[in-house]
């Protein structure tokens, strides 16, 4: 009964002054919809950043060769040789290069050309909207055979049909056999825009055999890190012994790497956005010392008429309270449209979750009580009669 | 013999303002009992309204006694003084003290809110004592939309909506005509003949007059304490 009495005279008080509240609130509004959109952008992020990452497949394993003195890259063979029949299931060299891709009038500058082997499908679980994908007998017989990207085609072909037309890569007459789904772009570039030859074809065309990346699947998710020792021990015995010559990276090696940026990105979000949380607050005591001020009397009057400290402490502890708590609630429905919006724009599912929602609804009313605090005690504190003598 | 509401024995108030003390009250003894309509008079300075605000326990002594209904105030703390105001004591001042944001009825209400009344009855409470002073009309009106005359009434209203012991007025006829002053010294005989126990200051002898006893005070002292004979 107390508390509601405090409350209304708080509603009141806010409501008498309605620009000045709503001023004192806009801090804690804008505070709390940047704790709430900062925080779904970079959880939302993080999400689709974790669901690319798992789409590689948990059985994958990348290696990357980076060299040690005059060997700075493997052998086709001594790549092959990283297969294990117990824990490896395949491996699929990867030799990229940069070319001019051309179709009659139509041509694509600078286009990635990624020579891989006929395991490369199954390794990077590749799906081909028409055609097919390389086949090992394409890669023995180095074959001139493409499979395009979905981009790629769009630009050489528009809407005709890509199959069995000849390309000219760097001058190079191609057969086009397949064109790849779009899989929209990922962390690790988007093979949308990706044209593939088989690898030993790739050894003529780019006059280069040097393997500096492999792809390799595991037999299944549980042997990812008994195959990782197999190919650890290998490499080291062919680079002797130098752990800087090459990187072995699987999913969720990936993944936690990812994870540990992310969080720490997330963090100092949300410590920015908290900030400014705080300066709504400092805010909020701003008004409430000049209110205190500003109703010395009314505190005189009230503390004649027989309210107590404590009565005199609520008014203006809810007082600060309303404001943060009104402030909060403001803020989450910004903040939660504006995920909406940027989520919607960014491409990202950026829906605030209820912990967000709670976190920064909470943070806002405990910032509200700590400012709250210091001016609502100096009124109660007021001598009743040298307030009741305030002009 | 009628119950000693106020009791003041040898009560000293010094302020200090650096240097300087100013003794504002300096040895006052003072009995006042329940049911008496009292005035206290003196010139400007002479200490009245100190006096008013240590009886109505918004100040304390620096040195002396003060008994009010038989409890020794000093040995209250903030909280029990601030009850005691509540139900004890109801003041009426000079400039009225209303809250400008209050209709008239929510004034009244407010001591009431501060020592617990139900809202119904708080309610009931307060259209009853704004009707008794005439202001049944004019209950959700603001003070800014009432004349000074009202609002002292109001303020009447407001010191007796606890059911005090003692009302305290510090000069309620000063910031008002003549007329409405007279109104308004009809509504504190009116309280003083129901039984209710009147402290009044002024400077006004006409008003001083209107009492039953005359206290006069000048620098701190008391000059004299005559009864007035009807
Ligand atoms: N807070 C204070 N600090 C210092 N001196 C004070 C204070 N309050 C009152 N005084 C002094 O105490 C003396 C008595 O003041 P008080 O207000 O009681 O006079 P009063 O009789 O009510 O006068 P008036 O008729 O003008 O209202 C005065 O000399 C005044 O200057
Ligand atoms: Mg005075």
């Amino acid at each position: 009964m107390r508390y509601i009495q405090a409350l209304k005279i708080a509603i009141r008080s806010i409501l008498s002054n309605k620009l000045r509240s709503f001023l004192t609130m806009l801090g804690i509004i804008i505070g709390v919809t940047a704790v709430i959109a900062l925080v779904s952008i970079g959880q939302g992020s993080t999400r689709s950043v974790t669901s690319q990452i798992q789409s590689m497949g948990s059985n994958l394993i990348m290696v990357t060769i980076m060299g040690r003195g005059a060997e700075s890259s493997l052998s086709y063979e001594k790549a092959m040789d990283l297969k294990d029949p117990n824990y490896i299931a395949a491996v699929s060299p990867v030799i990229s290069t940069t070319v001019t891709a051309k179709y009659g009038n139509n041509s694509v500058n600078s286009t990635t050309v990624n020579g891989v082997n006929g395991d490369y499908q199954s390794i990077r679980d590749i799906q081909v909207a028409t055609g097919r994908f390389i086949l090992p007998m394409d890669d023995e017989g180095r074959n001139q055979i493409a499979v395009l990207g979905h981009n790629v085609a769009m630009e050489l072909f528009g809407f005709t049909d890509p199959l069995g037309k000849t390309i000219k890569l760097n001058g190079q007459n191609f057969t086009v056999v397949g064109v790849l789904a779009s899989k929209g772009s990922s962390i690790s570039g988007s093979d949308d825009d990706s044209i593939f030859i088989p690898l030993k074809t790739m050894f003529y065309f780019a006059k280069n055999r040097d393997i500096r990346q492999i792809y390799i699947e595991a037999t299944s998710p549980d042997t990812v890190e008994l195959a990782k020792n197999v190919i650890n021990s290998k490499l080291l015995k062919i680079f002797k012994g130098d752990t800087n010559a090459f990187r072995i990276m699987d999913q969720s090696q990936i993944l936690s790497t990812v994870n540990s940026v992310t969080a720490t990105l997330s963090l100092l979000l949300g410590g920015i956005a908290g900030i400014s949380l705080l300066v709504g607050g400092i805010g909020i005591m701003n008004i409430m010392l000049v209110s205190v001020t500003e109703r010395t009397r009314e505190i005189g009057i009230r503390k004649a008429l027989g309210a107590k400290k404590k009565d005199i402490l609520l008014q203006f502890i809810i007082e600060s309270l309303t404001l943060s708590g009104l402030g909060g609630i403001l803020g989450i429905i910004i903040g939660y449209v504006l995920s909406m919006v940027l989520g919607t724009a960014m491409n990202i599912d950026a829906h605030p979750t209820l912990s967000t929602v709670l976190l920064s609804f909470s943070f806002s009313v405990i910032v509200g009580l700590f400012f709250g605090v210091y001016p609502a005690n100096k009124a109660a504190n007021l001598n009743p009669i040298e307030a009741l003598r305030y002009e | 013999m009628s119950n000693i509401l106020i009791k003041i024995r040898n009560l000293t108030k010094i302020y200090k303002m650096g240097e300087n003390e100013v003794r504002a009250l300096d040895g006052i003894n003072l009995d006042i009992q329940e049911g008496e309509f009292v005035s206290i008079v003196g010139q400007s300075g002479s200490g009245k309204t100190t006096l008013m605000n240590i009886i109505g326990c918004l100040d304390v002594k620096t040195f002396g006694e003060y008994f009010l209904n038989g409890i020794d105030t000093s040995k209250l703390s903030d909280n029990q003084l601030a009850d005691l105001r509540c139900r004890e004591i109801g003041f009426v001042f000079q400039n009225f003290n209303l809250l400008q944001k209050m209709t008239a009825l929510e004034n009244v209400e407010l001591p009431m809110i501060y020592k617990g009344v139900p809202t119904k009855e708080r309610r009931e409470r307060a259209e009853l004592l704004l009707e008794m002073v005439g202001l049944k009309d004019r209950m959700n009106h603001r003070p800014n939309e009432l004349s000074g005359g009202q609002q002292q009434r109001v303020a009447i209203a407001r010191a007796l909506a606890n059911n005090p012991h003692i009302i305290l007025a510090d000069e309620p006829t000063g910031n008002l005509d003549s007329k409405s002053g007279s109104e308004i010294m009809k509504i504190i005989k009116e309280l003083n003949e129901k039984g209710n126990t009147v402290v009044l200051i002024t400077h006004d002898p006409n008003i001083a007059a209107q009492t039953k006893r005359i206290v006069r005070i000048k620098d701190g002292r008391i000059l004299e304490n005559e009864v007035v004979t009807p």
